[in-house]
């Protein structure tokens, strides 16, 4: 059984979880990432997707939206704008998460990552099963 | 004097009222445990952000990003007033606004431009006087039950929109910080050029996509994560101020009941006094 490193994972409104996991796999603005216990310190921005957690209880999966993640000795802290557990994720939801990335492309100076972050979350609609 | 009925009714009435500011009383203690909550749970973003911010920007020095730096000006301050949307909370929104205006007083005598937004009604009220001419926009929150993150963030777009048309140099908010239910302190906060207290201590640390990248992503949420902050304070002062405003008036209610009763048991008294010596002497006189 590997080592655990400290998982937090928080939003503006509220602390989602704060449990010790053996892996977190983040979703990165540059690609895909796993952190397990002596990942190197690292920093990096959240693109919209499907972020897990393998805790002794098991794994658990949050959709989230921006945000960064801080990777620090024994700890993972993911400061997410929106974060949801994948259960309580529904079509409605995410229809409202996708008129809001429209609405937000329509209005951005940088066209390339507003339709980024669009393409993102068709994909994690797809992902989480809508 | 005020006759048996006048203070029989003036009694009722003052009762009525002393049920009224009771309840407003608990309504309020109860949203405080609410909004106190709510601030207790934005808590750990907000220092977390304001942590790595911090640490990003001590290593930019001064050609870093504008909402860091500024845009080398000095000369339009954008002041967001936050107050609240009823009254009835003491001197909530007084001390808010005493300190705004006397900033603003300070920059017009500086020979700056002071433009206000206003977030809640009861500033707004206030400074209608004295700054109407400066008043650049409004933010109602009247129709908001429970303050969410999209409502900073619409604030703060706005904000950061005036920030890059060079509408606005300066960017200050004020607003209420909560200390205890008794003691709320008007605080003024400049969030635009940033200012993140540096914690000293970094680590060093792998950057994706790039350092300035990153810094750039965080800074407009870092201005959204402090407004929020600032609304969510604002709330539990509120909530605390009216707590305490309206115990004080369900006190002197109290008071009140205690003094008319004794007025009108004296009246009362009196009255058939007077009532007897008139048939004691109409008897005496057959």
């Amino acid at each position: 059984m590997a080592g655990t490193l400290q998982f937090d994972l928080v939003s503006p409104e509220r602390r989602l979880a704060s449990v010790p996991a053996t892996e977190v796999q983040i979703p990165g603005a540059d690609g895909d990432m796993t952190a397990m216990e002596g990942h190197a310190p690292t920093i990096t921005t959240l693109r919209p997707g499907i972020l897990k957690a393998v805790s002794a209880e098991g794994t658990k999966a949050y959709a989230v939206t921006g945000g960064f993640v801080e990777i620090g000795a024994g700890s993972v802290s993911v400061l997410a704008e929106r974060a949801v557990p994948v259960e309580e994720l529904s079509a409605q939801l995410m229809d409202q998460l996708i008129a809001d990335a429209s609405e937000a492309t329509a209005v951005a100076v940088d066209k390339d990552s507003a339709d980024k972050a669009m393409a993102d979350l068709l994909a994690m609609k797809a992902a989480a099963g809508f | 004097m005020a006759s048996l009925r006048d203070l029989k009714n003036r009694i009722s009435s003052v009762k009525n009222t002393r049920k009224i500011t009771k309840a407003m009383q608990m309504v309020a203690a109860a949203k405080l445990r609410r909004a106190q909550e709510a601030a207790e749970a934005a808590r750990p973003y907000a220092e977390r952000m304001g942590a790595v911010i911090a640490s990003l920007a001590a290593g930019q020095g001064n050609d870093g990003p504008k909402l860091l730096a500024g845009n080398g000006r000095d000369q339009v301050h954008l002041l967001v007033v936050m107050t609240s949307e009823r009254g009835l909370c003491g001197g909530f929104n007084s001390s808010i606004v005493k300190l705004a205006r006397a900033r603003a007083n300070e920059l017009a005598a500086a020979g700056k431009t002071v433009k206000i937004l206003t977030v809640g009604k009861k500033g707004r009220e206030q400074l209608k006087r004295d700054w109407s001419s400066a008043f650049v926009g409004h933010v109602d929150l009247s129709e908001v039950k429970r303050l969410g993150y999209a409502n900073a963030q619409s604030i703060a777009r706005e904000v950061m929109a005036a920030f890059e048309a060079g509408e606005a140099d300066v960017v200050t908010i004020f607003y209420n910080r909560f200390q205890s239910v008794i003691a709320q302190i008007p605080t003024e906060q400049q969030i635009i050029p940033a200012r993140f207290e540096s914690t000293g201590a970094t680590a060093l640390y792998d950057y994706e996509p790039s350092e300035e990248a990153i810094l750039a992503d965080l800074l407009p949420r870092g201005v959204a994560t402090q407004i929020f902050t600032a609304l969510l304070e604002n709330g539990a002062s509120e909530q605390g101020a009216r707590m305490s405003a309206m115990d004080n008036a369900t006190r002197n209610a109290g008071d009140m009941i205690n003094k008319l009763t004794i007025q009108f048991n004296r009246s009362r008294q009196a009255a058939i006094t007077t009532e007897l010596i008139e048939i004691i002497a109409g008897a005496e006189a057959l």
